[in-house]
């Protein structure tokens, strides 16, 4: 698997955890929604805890873990499949204020949707990675000096943009 | 907005009548072709699969078809200027086969373009303020309207403002560009329904509210396809400062849970039609009361930003009476047919709305050459300020045209074979490209429409029949619109051989409703006698100047179903 923050690529600290493995005591896990329970349960609450989610999964039920939890990675079963980018708008919109990453067959030209929606971080595989480079990662990112949704991303949308100019 | 943001569009003294670009908009249109030029790249050097690429080349307007790629450029809510007109031409010169074909949603496609060279139309058309961006795709479409827009004598209001918000709301939305489906939104503000709202996954109908504020009647989950459907009415009144927040809670839902299992049941219809119309008004209306609407709060004032561009051409002050015109339609019985036929009623004393007829009797319905969209562009310079539409029955309208003009602007359409006087009647017919083109047909469409538009050619016969619409699909997927045709022609494979289903009483309009099939397939060369058959039925049973919709539905199906049965002994197998 390869990281993309911002466009780079960068070192990972996290490791999914396997179904079948134990619960370690050290290092930054990332573990199934269906063992978040035990994870929170046992892990001593000075190691970080990551989750990962499906597409479908209901915020509302995740929300009671957004204090404990430093990263919420959402699948993407396929690059085509949207519904992770409404995910990560409505866990930003419950307040979880973690590392939000998307994690699957992300394409570059998807930078720029991810990282409206909220994510932080795009985790693809290797195979991916090796065709479509940190050069390609970025360029795709700073494809568009604007864009013109409100209230997605930091950069401020074109209507803004254009209000703040024209006042 | 001030003269000293250089980022605003600079006014030109007089107002403008369309849309202009502010360099924002210009930016991000060409930042749009550079990251398509960076796709070809990359996917002509294998850093993108097929596959991947797929989606991307889609929402840039790029098929590929049947013998090679098609493009489809966008004509957002149908409106041309005669520059951008001669732009289409010169595409049509430099990359295509010397034509291109008006679509079903106020589009035009070019059949023939080599992948490498898309970058450079691309650019072609940003030049004048035009691309192709989401014209295809599992995303948010081109946004449609009525093509009488600001011209039209029944309008409360003008939908082309709204439709251009939409445009902007759409391109390249990061939450909704991966949808199970297309998503396609009409908008309409007049009495009569021309832009096919409840056909749509989302139709806007412009109202005013308890205390005659604007805003909008919002229908959902229309469509055709395999599994026609009336859209639903899911907002009585829709505040016209709500409108984004609204429709990105829809979509929102839409994309959520609506299914990604089967393609066919992908739309937004069958999420609508499968959840129950209480439950998803519900979950719309929860998504929206739990919406940050801070985002929104400016919007009213974005939309008066963009209204202010729709200003009304320089009309002269006339009577609503032209002598010209009478005398004209006197002296020429070619050009009074026309006149007739292929004119609507203007909002303004002394001036029509004219219809350029794409259906030339034997021709392939939208098909345009490069010397016609020329023609048509000079023709609206010397007649109409300079500003065409395209409509989404496949044909050109001038929007303003001086009722004292019509003859001079007949005399300039007739020879570039642009002045066919069957505007609504049985030869407007509506078809998709059919087999002749498309990957995904089953059976050929084109051909079926000119079988039947060389059998009716009588112009005489054709103005006794009146208003009658026929659409063609060469397959499921409907691109032709069959099901909303008061006669709707469905063509399949049956063992090989092409194979029409023929449906009666579609509507696209406010009292819309899906065609009932009248029997079995016929063959192709049955079709025009078939129709010939129902057409005949109509006129012995018609009262007075009733519309063949309006007849089939006082008569019921069954009887149009017997008629055609015993006429059937004279060979269609029906």
């Amino acid at each position: 698997m390869a990281l993309i923050s911002e466009g780079r690529f960068i070192e990972d600290e996290w490791r999914h955890l396997a179904e079948e493995e134990d619960l370690p005591k050290s290092g930054k896990l990332i573990v199934s929604q269906k063992r978040l329970g035990e994870a929170v349960a046992s892990r001593p609450l000075d190691r970080a805890l990551g989750v990962i989610v499906a597409n479908t999964a209901n915020p509302a039920e995740l929300a009671p873990y957004f204090a404990r939890l430093s990263l919420i990675a959402v699948a993407f079963p396929a690059f085509a499949d949207g519904r992770g980018f409404s995910l990560a708008r409505l866990l930003r919109r419950a307040g979880f204020g973690g590392e939000l990453r998307a994690s699957g067959r992300i394409v570059a030209d998807q930078a720029i949707h991810a990282r409206q929606c909220g994510f932080d971080t795009i985790e693809i595989p290797h195979d991916l990675a090796m065709r479509q480079n940190e050069a390609q990662w970025a360029k795709a990112l700073a494809a568009y000096s604007g864009t013109y949704q409100e209230g997605y991303g930091t950069r401020g949308s074109i209507l803004e943009r254009r209000r703040k100019a024209g006042s | 907005m001030t003269a000293h943001d250089p980022n605003q569009a600079r006014r030109p003294n007089s107002p403008t009548t369309t849309y202009l670009y502010d360099n924002y908009d210009a930016a991000f249109v060409r930042e749009r072709v550079s990251e398509f030029r960076e796709q070809v790249r990359r996917r002509l050097a294998g850093a993108t699969t097929e596959d991947e690429f797929r989606p991307f080349r889609l929402m840039n307007g790029l098929y590929l078809q049947l013998h090679a790629y098609m493009l489809r450029v966008a004509i957002p809510y149908g409106v041309l200027t005669a520059r951008q007109m001669r732009r289409l031409a010169e595409i049509a010169d430099k990359w295509d086969k010397g034509y291109g074909h008006f679509t079903t949603r106020q589009n035009l496609q070019f059949n023939w373009p080599k992948l490498a060279d898309v970058p450079d139309i691309l650019e072609a058309l940003a030049d004048v303020e035009m691309h192709a961006i989401q014209t295809s795709g599992n995303c948010i479409r081109n946004v449609t309207a009525d093509h009488f827009a600001g011209v039209a004598a029944d309008e409360h209001e003008d939908p082309r403002p709204t439709a251009e918000f939409l445009r902007q709301w759409s391109s390249l939305h990061p939450e909704f560009s991966f949808l199970p489906r297309k998503f396609k939104i009409a908008v309409s503000g007049a009495d009569e329904d021309r832009a096919a709202i409840k056909v749509h996954d989302i139709g806007l109908r412009i109202v005013r509210g308890p205390d005659s504020e604007p805003g909008y009647q919002v229908v959902a989950g229309g469509g055709l396809g395999r599994s026609p459907f009336v859209g639903k009415l899911v907002r009585e009144f829709l505040p016209r400062e709500d409108l984004l927040a609204y429709l990105e809670a829809i979509l929102r839902v839409y994309n959520r849970f609506g299914r990604r299992d089967n393609k066919y049941k992908a739309r937004i219809k069958i999420l609508v039609h499968e959840t129950g119309l209480d439950q998803i008004k519900a979950e719309i209306e929860s998504e929206f009361a739990a919406m940050d609407r801070s985002p929104f709060a400016h919007d009213a004032e974005e939309f008066a930003r963009i209204a202010s561009y729709f200003a009304p051409p320089p009309y002269e002050t006339l009577p609503a009476h032209s002598a010209t015109l009478e005398a004209a339609k006197k002296e020429n019985r070619a050009f009074a047919a026309f006149a007739e036929v292929n004119i609507s009623p203007h909002k303004v004393d002394g001036y029509a709305i004219v219809t350029v007829s794409l259906k030339p009797i034997g021709g392939i319905p939208g098909d345009a050459t490069s010397a016609q969209m020329r023609a048509l562009a000079e023709a609206s310079e010397k007649f109409g300020f300079g500003e065409l539409r395209v409509s989404h029955e496949q044909n050109i309208i001038l929007p303003h045209v001086k009722k004292d003009d019509l003859h001079a602007l007949w005399k300039m359409l007739e020879p570039a074979g642009l002045a066919t006087a069957n505007a609504g009647l049985l030869t407007d017919i509506i078809s998709c490209p059919g087999l002749d083109y498309c990957s995904l047909a089953t059976a050929r469409s084109i051909p079926i429409a000119q079988a039947i538009s060389r059998r009716f050619q009588d112009p005489e016969r054709q103005r006794l029949i009146g208003k009658l619409g026929i659409k063609i699909s060469g397959c499921i997927n409907a691109c032709g619109h069959h099901h909303v045709g008061a006669i709707g022609i469905l063509g399949l494979e049956k063992k090989g051989r092409e194979s029409y289903q023929i449906t009666l009483g579609g509507d696209p309009s406010l009292s819309a409703s899906i065609g009932e099939l009248l029997g079995p397939g016929v063959s192709a060369d049955q079709v025009a006698d078939v129709i010939e058959h129902i057409v005949d039925f109509y006129l012995s049973e018609r009262r007075g100047d009733e519309r063949f919709i309006d007849t089939w539905r006082r008569l019921g199906h069954a009887r149009f179903k017997d008629a055609v049965r015993r006429e059937g002994e004279y060979g269609a197998d029906i």
